[in-house]
């Protein structure tokens, strides 16, 4: 389980011919670790990995050329197909950067669900990464109680907007259903249990010797390499980069509320675990003091910004209602957006996702790009897996939480 | 977002020259000659300590209102002490779409240069690893370009077919 000593790290520059000896396997597209489809081919020197060379793409599904034909609000549900761990987090982080090229001021309302739900998608994505992490190293039992608890995230968000797996929950200046008393009833309980389950999982996997022999001292990115290969969020944080969008550029409702940023400055897989434990106890804390302040209001931006379709009482009864509706529901008509480009970014579970939109005044981006962080934690990993044994690929893999969907978009 | 401060301006004015710099929502937006960049880079990441690259892509601007270029690049910078963030944009004009590659700077720009190759076919000078990532090797376009249609050209009728004896 150590580093790779000066002789390995000399052999992954040497010539071709030299390395007739080591053996060459295939890892993926289709393989029960790599989780989604993602192929690697090592090169293996006995089981001590020489070099690898990632092979992605096999889930490229042209998701930035599509969002050149949909437009802003009919884009939402690609979005829930990037990161499909976490869907709203993508749904918010696409609209805030849309919200921010159209120059919208959301409803404090809206912004403190929008707050609720990224945090409650930030524990499901960690609680997936974390479980994933001990299902790959041998603790079956702890991904059972992370996968158990998922469940709850995914009833409350069926209960907020009907679907379980692909919410597509904000709209351009608001969210598609408001909060009702049996949704906030679902996460208070949720904050209720989640602390114990919190508290057992640690108590399985902190102290546990094989989890900690088989991940302690294993990929160690340094807080130099973290910065020059742009990671960023828990892989960032867990390397020393004290960098959270969410404190250094508050966005949402987040400047209200107290809660701290866990770094780490070992860089191993096992400090990035530790920081996922501790980040979901932070976003718990995030969430118990928002659902007992969300203000009174409307979720949706005002009338007189004609970005959101008003509801069904303002159509009926006032004239400015019935034109608004005329207006966004015709395919010919729709909003109009700056001739303009913008890059608006959030803090995703998994790193900044951020979207770069140009646009060219009608309501379809001339360009959407997404900079997804899987995409540029993965160009990471031939450098983490350096040196290390086979066995080491699946726990370096799980705690960079590729996610191919997002990787390959 | 943070804009890029007045000493950041001025250090990279005095490396290379004027800028053409503008800002919208918040975001510091500089316009760099496509010889200039390595200097601009230099310039942002030892003096003002920008060690982060956020994102480097790229805009084809074919059909674009008042555009006077064909591509431009756009790159993210930011400062991981001072949460500064600056935007880097170079234009390209066909035929000679090559520029410096930022892999010098920052070791993260190796994928994300390489995805704007695959995409829209800039050549980055000095990339250590020159290849498409997500289309195949045997693809021939750029499938970001404006245009490039939405349904594709085809491209898949073309591939080599690979038997089980091949595989």
């Amino acid at each position: 389980m150590s580093l790779a000593d000066s002789k390995i790290r000399t052999q992954d520059i040497a010539h071709d011919e030299q390395q007739d000896y080591l053996w060459t396997l295939n890892f993926g597209p289709q393989h029960p670790a790599t989780h989604t489809t993602l192929r690697i081919v090592m090169k293996l020197e006995g089981e001590r990995v020489v070099d690898a060379m990632p092979d992605i793409g096999y889930l490229h599904s042209g998701f930035e050329k599509i969002g050149e034909s949909l437009d802003y609000n009919q884009y939402v549900t690609v979005t829930d197909r990037m990161n499909y761990i976490s869907p709203t987090a993508n749904n918010i982080a696409w609209h805030g950067a849309v919200e921010k090229l159209l120059g919208i001021e959301i409803t404090p309302r809206c912004k403190y669900i929008r707050t609720i739900i990224a945090e409650l998608q930030r524990i499901s994505d960690h609680l997936l990464c974390n479980g994933a992490v001990g299902l790959d190293s041998g603790a079956f039992t702890f991904f059972l109680y992370a996968f158990n608890k998922r469940e709850d995230i995914y009833d409350i968000m069926e209960t907020l907007c009907g679907a379980r797996f692909t919410h597509s929950y904000t709209r351009t200046g608001g969210l598609s259903q408001d909060f009702t008393p049996l949704v906030v009833e679902k996460i208070r309980n949720f904050c209720k249990t989640f602390p114990k389950v919190l508290d057992d999982m640690e108590r399985l996997l902190n102290r546990n010797r094989i989890f900690v022999d088989r991940t302690k001292g294993v990929g160690i990115l340094t807080r130099e390499e973290a910065l020059s290969r742009s990671a960023t969020g828990p892989i960032a944080r867990a390397s020393g980069v004290t960098r959270d969008l969410r404190k250094d550029e508050p966005y949402l409702a987040y400047s209200d509320f107290d809660f701290t940023v866990p770094c780490m400055k070992q860089g191993d897989c096992f400090a990035r675990y530790l920081v996922r434990q501790a980040e979901m106890r932070e976003s718990l804390k995030i969430i118990q003091q928002a659902i007992e302040n969300v203000p009174a209001g409307p979720i949706n931006v005002s009338l007189d910004e004609r970005m959101t379709l008003p509801s069904k009482k303002m159509v009926y009864m006032t004239i400015e209602g019935t034109i608004n509706h005329f207006e966004l529901a015709m395919t010919n008509r729709g909003f109009e957006t700056p001739h303009e480009e913008s890059y608006g970014a959030v803090e995703a579970p998994n790193g900044e996702l951020g979207f770069y939109l140009v646009g060219d005044g009608t309501d379809v981006a001339y360009r959407a790009r997404c900079r997804p962080p899987s995409y540029i934690h993965f160009a990471m990993f031939p450098h983490l897996i350096r040196g290390h044994t086979l066995s080491d690929v699946v726990a370096v893999l799980g705690s960079l939480n590729i996610i191919a969907a997002e990787l390959d978009r | 977002m943070p804009v890029a401060s007045a000493e950041t301006l001025r250090a990279l004015e005095l490396s290379i020259g004027s800028l053409g710099q503008s800002e919208f929502r918040g975001q510091t937006r500089v316009v760099v000659a496509r010889e200039q960049l390595a200097a601009a880079f230099t310039t942002l990441r030892d003096a003002r300590g920008f060690d982060l690259l956020v994102d480097v892509t790229c805009v084809d601007y074919l059909n674009y209102r008042d555009a006077e270029h064909r591509f431009g690049l756009v790159y993210q910078l930011a400062n991981v002490t001072t949460n500064e963030r600056i935007t880097l944009r170079v234009y390209l004009d066909e035929p000679d779409l090559t520029v410096t590659s930022a892999t010098g700077w920052w070791e993260g720009a190796n994928w994300m240069e390489r995805e704007v190759w695959d995409m829209f076919g800039i050549t980055f000078a000095g990339h250590p690893d020159h290849r498409r990532i997500l289309c195949p090797d045997e693809f021939t376009a750029h499938p970001l370009r404006k245009d490039y249609p939405l349904q594709g050209r085809g491209e898949r009728h073309n591939f080599p077919v690979l038997t089980r004896n091949q595989a």
